[in-house]
């Protein structure tokens, strides 16, 4: 314990205050059940073996979200709890980014069993790679499926127009 | 490997065969998804389960369109648990544009959440009938489910994809004669229950192929990250309408049926007890839904004077105010979740003040329950693949989205 907590605080923003001090993080509690963690991925799995030491147990979704305009991907991992009464009111965002160059975060498989369908997706669908996932492969798509990862921004989808367009 | 001498001279050697099989993708014991089974005799070694045949790329579709034409888009993955994927987007919006739902709006969504829940019930009852064989149970299972479809037909006017909830409230009002169909549906579905116990749940066939089959335990089901019913049938006391109370389920009294033992037969009995859990709240908001408005003021305010007499005064439905079209909503972020049929449904919503949302992640129950399967199969007999299947309830295109 570092800074003076206040007998207010939730117990959610005072985790959060604990990360924080410890491991030097961005952070904060969005409201009493949500917030969010920022990490740099080189102490994501760090950060994600003490929050699953405080009692965080599973993990709901890994998101991977484009950002081209800064050339970086974010990842967001969603974790909870089912064993912790108090934290299963919680959701928390796990926050990383990397740039385009280097596609590459460290796969909290080790630590969460249940990230293996979401990192497994967003590596499909993305680009980035998991580094230490077992069985890090298409899930979804075809075997033939060509292009690029259709959830980068850069795939456009073609789209026909509701009403008969006017030729140009 | 020497086999025992057998009494009558039927000596038979057995002799262990490593092998795969492929199970689907068109096997009536799969829906659409090609289950690749790794065999040593007929135990399963290991399953690849090659899933996507239904993939509708709804998150990538959500880029390009507003967030009131998403609504119908969102509710295609589980046709037969739409309600609740509806309800988990509208929720995810209405947090990121700041809207109140008046107390009306919200029982009634409780009511076709509930009604919706009982219909995907039986439909996996249902096939989880048909994969052991038993007939009956399918064709019950799509009977009753019926009775509820035609409620919220006659409430939504919609069968399957009802688009009934709007970010504010709900579209339709009930009238007396839903009133009397829900109470009709209610005493038909409690006697039925009786009989459904007798000739399925009971039946010492299903039982023998259910009992001690994929056995998940609590540690596993927790470390697999499992969901709804699969993950209380294995003694985690975990439900969305419980911990994080939406819509108004916080009035209304329910238990959540809870079993230790993790098998595929109490799995089984989880659906079953929640099917007579939601007839209660049923019950409960028929006796006790409050009167007022089903739409939001903010946006109840905006409908022309015209329309609103025609069709709110006349029918109680509601006529899309112009906001809907191509609204706004600040930048931000936000988390939403339900208990759908199926289990917890999460969705996350990334705005970036434009009308289209900038990254829409959808977590259906069955896409967790992928990873579940696999380490449930592992080292079953390959008799019991379709029984663990059915068990899980596990609807392919809910995985696929």
């Amino acid at each position: 314990m570092s800074a003076p907590q206040q007998a207010s605080q939730s117990l959610l923003s005072k985790l959060i205050q604990d990360v924080i001090s410890k491991f030097k993080v961005t952070g904060k509690a969005e409201s009493e059940t949500r917030g969010f963690i920022e990490v740099d991925k080189t102490k994501i799995v760090e950060v994600a073996s003490y929050l699953k030491e405080v009692g965080f147990d599973h993990v709901k979704s890994v998101t991977g979200i484009d950002y081209p305009e800064q050339n970086q991907f974010e990842v967001v991992y969603h974790i909870s709890s089912y064993s912790n009464p108090d934290l299963a009111k919680v959701i928390l965002a796990l926050k990383t980014k990397t740039s385009y160059k280097d596609p590459v975060f460290p796969s909290l498989y080790s630590i969460w069993e249940s990230v293996w369908t979401g990192e497994r997706e967003t590596y499909e669908m993305l680009g980035i790679i998991f580094d230490g996932h077992p069985e890090l492969r298409r899930l979804f798509l075809d075997e033939d499926f060509e292009g690029v990862y259709p959830l980068r921004k850069s795939f456009k989808l073609k789209q026909e127009g509701m009403f008969v367009d006017k030729s140009a | 490997m020497t086999s025992q001498p057998e009494p009558a001279g039927l000596q038979v050697d057995i002799v262990p065969v490593q092998g795969e099989l492929n199970v689907g993708p068109q096997h009536p014991g799969s829906g659409h998804m090609r289950i690749y089974v790794k065999l040593n005799g007929d135990i399963i070694e290991d399953i690849d389960l090659d899933v996507g045949y239904v993939h509708r790329a709804v998150e990538k579709l959500s880029e390009i369109r507003n967030y009131m034409h998403l609504i119908p888009l969102v509710e295609r993955p589980a046709i037969l648990d739409s309600i609740h994927m509806n309800l988990g987007y509208i929720l995810a919006v209405e947090k990121i544009i700041g809207v109140d739902v008046p107390e009306r709006a919200q029982y009634l969504r409780s009511l076709a959440a509930e009604v919706n829940r009982i219909a995907s019930h039986l439909y996996g009852t249902g096939i989880l009938g048909i994969f052991l064989g038993h007939s009956t149970a399918f064709m019950w299972g799509f009977g009753d489910r019926e009775v509820w479809v035609e409620i919220l037909q006659a409430l939504t006017g919609a069968r399957v994809t009802n688009s009934y909830i709007i970010p504010g409230g709900v579209r339709r009002d009930l009238t007396p004669a839903i009133k009397e169909m829900i109470q009709k549906a209610l005493a038909y579905q409690r006697k039925k229950v009786r009989d459904w116990y007798k000739i399925f749940v009971k039946n010492p066939n299903i039982r023998s192929r259910l009992e001690n089959v994929g056995v998940m335990t609590k540690e596993n089901a927790i470390k697999w990250g499992a969901v709804g019913p699969n993950l209380r049938a294995s003694g985690v006391y975990y439900d969305v309408r419980k911990i994080e109370p939406y819509a108004a389920y916080s009035k209304l009294d329910f238990e959540i049926p809870v079993y230790k033992e993790g098998d595929a037969y109490a799995r089984l009995l989880v659906r079953f007890e929640e099917v007579e859990q939601s007839m209660r709240i049923i019950e409960q908001i028929i006796k006790e839904i409050p009167e007022g408005n089903i739409l939001s003021d903010r946006f109840f305010k905006q409908i022309p004077p015209t329309r609103l007499k025609k069709w709110w005064e006349g029918q109680k439905k509601v006529v899309f105010p112009g906001y809907y079209a191509s609204f706004r909503p600040p930048k931000g972020e936000a988390v939403s979740r339900v208990e759908a049929a199926r289990g917890e449904l999460l969705y996350y919503l990334v705005s970036d003040g434009s009308p289209k949302p900038y990254r829409l992640r959808m977590i259906t129950p069955s896409y967790r329950l992928i990873y579940v399967f696999k380490q449930l199969a592992k080292g079953a007999r390959y008799a019991d693949l379709v029984a663990i299947y059915g068990s899980l309830d596990y609807f392919p295109p809910e995985a696929d989205r």
